[in-house]
């Protein structure tokens, strides 16, 4: 049956079909015909290759060879050259800007490398219900080798030296974590991966759980060996009862095979892991809240010092992580930690899984090394902003994060270069928006966020973020005044600087930066009483543009409220102060003539 | 974590089951740390009772010989726990930032004006229960409404209708 | 079975090495294909449960023999979800998106049965690993 020997593979993404992919096609099949090659190689049009910059693209498989900026007038080329006669276009061929090699291989371009896979080494690859899937890809093999090779402090040595930090947003040097535990006294030591992910918008440790659960059971047995833990907890959300099956599945497995429980790898260590359920709950992704909750009690952050590291679940030397930290360890373990250090930036080793959402084309997971910028995450893996709208800004870190428009898209990214533009890394959920985004009403929305998951204990962020978001709230509804923007930016300060808790110290960095970088929309809402992204209903007001308009009565004939006054062949108007904003006449009119607000 | 009015007060349900409570009682006796394991002991309840009225958080808190006050507080403190009974299908409405900016102010506003709800409240056929929850973590399939365990991705207001319709008509 | 050394694991590793070898390869020694659907939950809330069952129902309805379903953990393509992977001897893995019912039985009917790739399907992989 195999008569196809040969596949042309052009790339169908938006962005090559406006650089004419389409007629490429056409004309690589009219070449085959005449070439009489059409019954043995078929043409293919593919999803997008995540390279719009050099489209369109054409991949000839099985023979891997890549080429860019294929116009339709090279198809006859192709055909001659490469399929007639096995010949290379060398012409065509992606030309790396720093080697100035041609490149034949799509795998060895730096583009392609901009993606490196540590955390989600195994995701998608093997059946996370099958322990002899990982164990084929090395799994267990760190942990073999931990407890048969090396002490403890090899084992935090080499994670501090691999200059790991945390996932979960704070970046606190994991190796050192490890240390802090171990070395604080009592026989009776605990390890908890945090698996709360609580971040809206975020779902790389949902996706590690349900993709990969063994490269997290192994790497807890490690850090309980590290840190002298006989007991490991894994805190995970309610919300995610795919993910906590899996890691059932995947504990008794490794139960089975004597890879958790008594004497493991015949080492005399002995570890055992129970499942700990959330039940929604932001602020239970602050570690010592996380212990309350683990506790079984309301979940409700204590002040530190002391540290989990001294006295943290049931009042003993406890250590929290993170499932992406955790998924970052038998790596390390197997590689050695010159292998980790040398990714990344000066300060921030390794790679960061992040979850790209919102308004962009490729939306997925993306592990990408430290350091690299907004930009290529953004408009090279993302594909860039869907719709071919405009991009506005990205936010970084959730609601404790802040906002980060085209000025910094190309500041290489790590915990430190974030913090400095006003954001920070948190767990790594990406939300990128459009120009019809209002950042007032972005605002709003996260300080909605935190005021309802504040958890009451202490004042400043239990009123503060309420007040903050009824300021917010006041604007948006076109009521504000300048005292007000001045009131929001003094609470906001206020509450940064005397929360007790993480969720409170950085509640007010949304309303910060976006005061910051969009102080122009806060004055429109407030002076102007006009928001140009028109989503804030009370300020934005439809009206017909005369010139387009040519009475064919639909936008009268769908308005609820009946405010669009106008004969028929005539130019309609719309009283602005019926009008409810519904947005009706907008979809109904096919001429433009309806003008957003 | 604040909640809707209406469930932060104490509902009495008055006599449930007792094979409920029996039910509920055995799981518990299976359990070694029985006070550490609070959250899960509510999470079994409302498996059980669908929702957590007085009686049964008085009951847990008899049960493991702790305050009711402590139990209380741990219910109201959980989103994912309800004092309320709720409808026959629990819609959970993802307002996490992906689903807010792909538009799921607009469902929300579709939903409460087509069930005459509020977020929180039950409809008055008891047969749906409107929730917004944080990201589902399909931001994939951004906006996304959750009916039960049934996944709506890319929901636009239009096919709003037809969804509930679907689950109207099984009654 | 117990593992106590390094070396029961390793046992354990070679015999399923032979199974897996075809994901990143092409090599196989069973002569075995190999379809890998993505069963995370965005992909389950996507319709990966219709695609398995559709791929299922093209199998035994044509009576395949060598074809193996494995059902994996999120690649990452959100935004084209379901996925589908195709582990074939002697090829390079090929990935397809949006895989509905329809498209599943097409990857059986065509791309299995005669090699005839899918039109406006394939994705390409854009990352390495560690």
């Amino acid at each position: 049956m195999d008569k196809i020997r040969s596949h042309i593979m052009v790339c169908g993404g938006t962005g090559c079909v406006s650089s004419h992919s389409e007629e490429l096609i056409s004309a690589l099949k009219a070449a085959l015909v005449t070439a009489g090659y059409d019954q043995e190689i078929s043409v293919i049009k593919t999803g997008c290759f995540g390279f719009c910059g050099q489209g369109p693209i054409v991949k000839i498989h099985p023979d891997n060879v890549f080429y860019v900026q294929v116009t339709p007038n090279d198809a006859e080329e192709i055909v001659k050259e490469h399929i007639v006669k096995g010949r290379t276009v060398h012409r065509l061929l992606f030309e790396e800007p720093e080697m100035k090699g041609k490149l034949e291989s799509h795998d060895d371009m730096t583009f392609y490398k901009k993606q490196y896979r540590i955390a989600l080494r195994n995701c998608g690859l093997i059946n996370p219900e099958n322990i002899d899937e990982y164990i084929a890809f090395r799994g267990y093999e760190a942990l073999g080798k931990v407890l048969t090779e090396m002490t403890p402090e090899d084992v935090f040595y080499m994670i501090k030296e691999s200059g790991l930090r945390g996932r979960g947003g704070g970046g606190f040097p994991t190796g050192l974590k490890w240390e802090l535990t171990s070395k604080s006294e009592g026989t009776e030591k605990y390890i908890i991966c945090n698996a709360d992910e609580g971040d809206p918008g975020a779902f790389m440790d949902r996706s590690i759980l349900e993709g990969d659960p063994h490269s997290v059971l192994e790497a807890m047995v490690i850090g309980g060996y590290a840190t002298g833990a006989h007991q490991g907890i894994i805190y995970i959300r309610a919300e995610y009862p795919l993910a906590i099956k899996r890691l059932k599945i995947a504990m008794d497995q490794a139960r089975d095979y004597g890879l958790i429980g008594k004497d493991i790898f015949g080492s005399g260590f002995d570890f055992d892991i129970i499942i700990r359920l959330g039940a929604g709950a932001f602020v239970c992704g602050e570690e010592t809240a996380l212990i309350h909750s683990v506790e079984g009690l309301r979940g409700e952050p204590t002040k530190k010092p002391p540290f989990p590291s001294e006295s943290g679940y049931k009042g003993k030397p406890t250590t929290v992580n993170n499932v992406e930290t955790f998924a970052n360890i038998c790596p390390i373990i197997l590689n050695g930690s010159p292998w980790f250090k040398n990714i990344g930036t000066e300060t921030s080793k390794g790679t960061k899984v992040f979850a790209l959402a919102g308004n962009v084309n490729n939306v997925g997971l993306v592990e990408v090394p430290m350091g690299t910028t907004l930009r290529e995450i953004i408009f090279d893996i993302g594909g860039g902003i869907q719709d071919g709208k405009g991009f506005k800004a990205v936010q970084t870190g959730g609601p404790s994060g802040g906002v980060i428009t085209t000025l910094d898209l190309d500041t290489p990214i790590d915990y430190e270069s974030l913090k400095n533009i006003g954001s920070m890394m948190g767990s790594g959920g990406m939300i990128v928006m459009n120009d019809t985004t209002c950042m007032v009403n972005i605002a709003k929305f996260y300080l909605e966020f935190t005021q309802d998951e504040s958890c009451g204990k202490c004042t400043s962020c239990r009123i503060g973020t309420k007040r903050m978001f009824e300021i917010l709230t006041k604007i948006t509804n076109g009521d504000g005044t300048m005292d007000d923007l001045e009131h929001l930016d003094a609470l906001a300060r206020m509450i940064k600087d005397t929360a007790l808790c993480g969720l409170g110290q950085t509640a007010p960095n949304p309303v910060l930066s976006t005061m910051n970088y969009f102080h122009d929309e806060y004055l429109e809402h407030v002076n102007d009483k006009y928001c140009r992204a028109g989503t804030c209903k009370a300020l934005s007001k439809y009206s017909i543009i005369a010139d387009k308009c040519i009475g064919c009565t639909a936008c009268a004939r769908v308005c609820p409220v009946k405010c669009i006054e106008g004969k028929a062949k005539e130019v309609h108007v719309i009283d602005q102060s019926k009008c409810i904003s519904c947005g009706a006449c907008f979809d109904a009119c096919k001429f433009d003539a309806v003008l957003k607000p | 974590m604040t909640k809707p009015e209406s469930q932060s007060k104490t509902y009495s349900a008055g006599v449930l089951p007792k094979d409920k409570y029996d039910k509920l009682d055995q799981y518990i006796s299976t359990l070694e740390d029985k006070e550490g394991s609070l959250i899960h002991i509510l999470h079994k309840a409302q498996e059980i009772f669908t929702f957590l009225p007085q009686e049964v958080q008085l009951h847990i808190a008899r049960h493991l010989d702790i305050p009711a006050a402590k139990v209380f507080g741990v219910t109201t403190f959980y989103s994912y726990f309800t004092s309320t009974p709720v409808g026959k299908h629990t819609i959970s409405l993802c307002m996490g930032t992906a689903c807010f900016v792909r538009g799921a102010e607009k469902i929300a506003h579709e939903l409460k004006d087509k069930l005459n709800i509020t977020s929180g409240g039950t409809t008055e056929d008891n047969l749906f229960t409107l929730k917004e929850v944080r990201c589902i973590g399909a931001c994939g399939l951004a906006p996304i409404i959750m009916i039960d365990d049934k996944v709506f991705g890319r929901v636009k207001v239009e096919n709003i209708d037809s969804i509930l319709k679907e689950f109207k008509e099984e009654v | 079975m117990g593992i106590k050394s390094l070396d029961d694991l390793k046992k354990i590793r070679e015999d399923s090495l032979k199974k897996v070898n075809l994901r990143e390869t092409g090599k196989d020694g069973e002569n075995i294909t190999e379809i890998m659907v993505g069963m995370a939950t965005c992909g389950i809330a996507a319709g990966a449960r219709v695609t398995l069952a559709a791929l299922l129902d093209e199998i035994s309805k044509n009576n395949l023999e060598n074809i193996r379903i494995i059902q994996v953990g999120c690649l990452g393509y959100c935004h084209s979800e379901p996925i589908v992977q195709i582990n074939q001897p002697g090829k390079e893995p090929l990935l397809y998106g949006n895989v509905d019912d329809k498209k599943a039985r097409d990857i059986i009917n065509k791309h299995i049965l005669k090699n005839e790739l899918l039109d406006d399907s394939i994705i390409i992989n854009t990352f390495q690993k560690a």
